[in-house]
């Protein structure tokens, strides 16, 4: 159940530097804490963020236990040509959600 | 053209004069109740304001899902019956109420249940379930910015009272009421954190030390467990009881759901 809010302009000025905000329902279980059961919980965390513009990466994080639940991300970047911006995370469980937004640079 | 102008200009002093409205009621002389946003640091009053930062908007966002998704026995989703949730505007502002053919409230989560229930034909949702929660907060973000308004159901005042009583009763091993807190001693410190008045303005709310969507339930029963009393059953009617007392104690102030708190 991929959830994600993104906010990054529509429009941006060539040369100019803009925030991309990002947002993600994701648990971040530690695998350190014990369940009802008293059993460990095993660890799910989102263990990579990356974007990319036009295909080209422009940011990458490593992820770990300590970040809470919902990880809620923000970068900057040059705008230097109109185009896609790519984001993606990974992590336990063979989790993977990608979004795209599109920025006009003029 | 002219007549086109004139409208524009109606609609900006329309929208001044709602803006100062909005101010006065807020900061305004006479009222001098405060939701907890205004106890919050800058940081979280800007979380709770930006729908793409405030984390309960992706509960909002898998409501909106739910909403459309065929559950039960009877087939239908929640949009079958009621079309868009823009149906659902000002419903949250005016619960706990009594629904049709029953004799208790119920509140807001309750009232969602008893839909699916008995209308979907779908199992019941448990309390503080992603599902409920996401639903209830995508029906309460309708809500936002509605004054609170309980509705004027006599039959609603027996419970309110049990519900204010319930307020001033002292219990648990540290015997306080909740009324000792966040009604004698609102505003001061417990440890390093300000003790808020406690009016129900933001619920469900995403707390950042939960780090997930809660309900009122859940707020209160955090309460019991911290003056050491022994929380209600998860169906007992005195949350809903002291929900209608605490609606009713915030009649007028300005719904935020889903709010954003520490």
């Amino acid at each position: 159940m991929a959830n994600v809010l993104v906010n990054a302009p529509k429009t941006a000025k060539r040369g100019s530097i803009v925030e991309i905000k990002a947002l993600i329902l994701h648990p971040m279980e530690t695998g350190f804490r014990p369940g009802p059961n008293g059993r460990i919980i095993p660890r799910n965390i989102i263990e990579r963020f990356t974007a990319t513009w036009n295909g080209t990466e422009i940011f990458d994080m490593e992820m770990s236990p300590a970040i809470a639940a919902n990880p809620f991300v923000s970068f900057f970047a040059v705008a230097s040509e109109s185009g896609t911006v790519g984001l993606r995370w990974t992590g336990d469980e063979g989790f993977v959600v990608e979004e795209r937004v599109a920025i006009a640079v003029e | 053209m002219i007549a086109r102008h004139f409208g524009i200009g109606l609609a900006i002093v329309f929208i001044a004069s709602y803006a100062l409205a909005q101010g006065m009621a807020d900061k305004g002389g006479t009222d001098k109740r405060r939701s907890g946003t205004q106890d919050m640091g800058g940081v979280l009053q800007k979380m709770q304001d930006d729908d793409t930062a405030n984390p309960g908007m992706l509960f909002v966002q898998l409501g909106g899902e739910l909403w459309g998704k065929a559950s039960g026995a009877s087939g239908k989703s929640c949009a079958d019956c009621h079309g868009s949730v823009a149906s659902m505007k000002g419903v949250a502002a005016r619960y706990p109420a009594i629904p049709k053919g029953a004799d208790a409230p119920v509140d807001l989560e309750g009232r969602i249940d008893l839909c699916r229930t008995a209308n979907q034909r779908a199992g019941s949702l448990t309390s503080e379930s992603r599902e409920l929660l996401a639903l209830t907060a995508y029906v309460a973000h309708q809500s936002r910015g509605f004054p609170i308004t309980p509705p004027d159901d006599p039959r609603l005042a027996p419970f309110r009272a049990r519900g204010e009583k319930l307020w001033q009763a002292r219990q648990g091993q540290l015997n306080l009421s909740c009324a000792i807190c966040h009604d004698d001693n609102a505003g001061k410190k417990l440890a390093g954190v300000t003790i808020p008045e406690a009016h129900p303005t933001g619920y469900p709310i995403y707390r950042l030390e939960w780090q997930t969507l809660g309900s009122l339930k859940r707020r209160l029963r955090n309460c019991l467990a911290g003056i050491r009393a022994e929380p209600y059953a998860y169906d007992a009617p005195e949350y809903v009881m002291l929900d209608l007392f605490l609606m009713d104690r915030a009649r007028g102030m300005m719904l935020e759901s889903p709010g954003v708190r520490p």
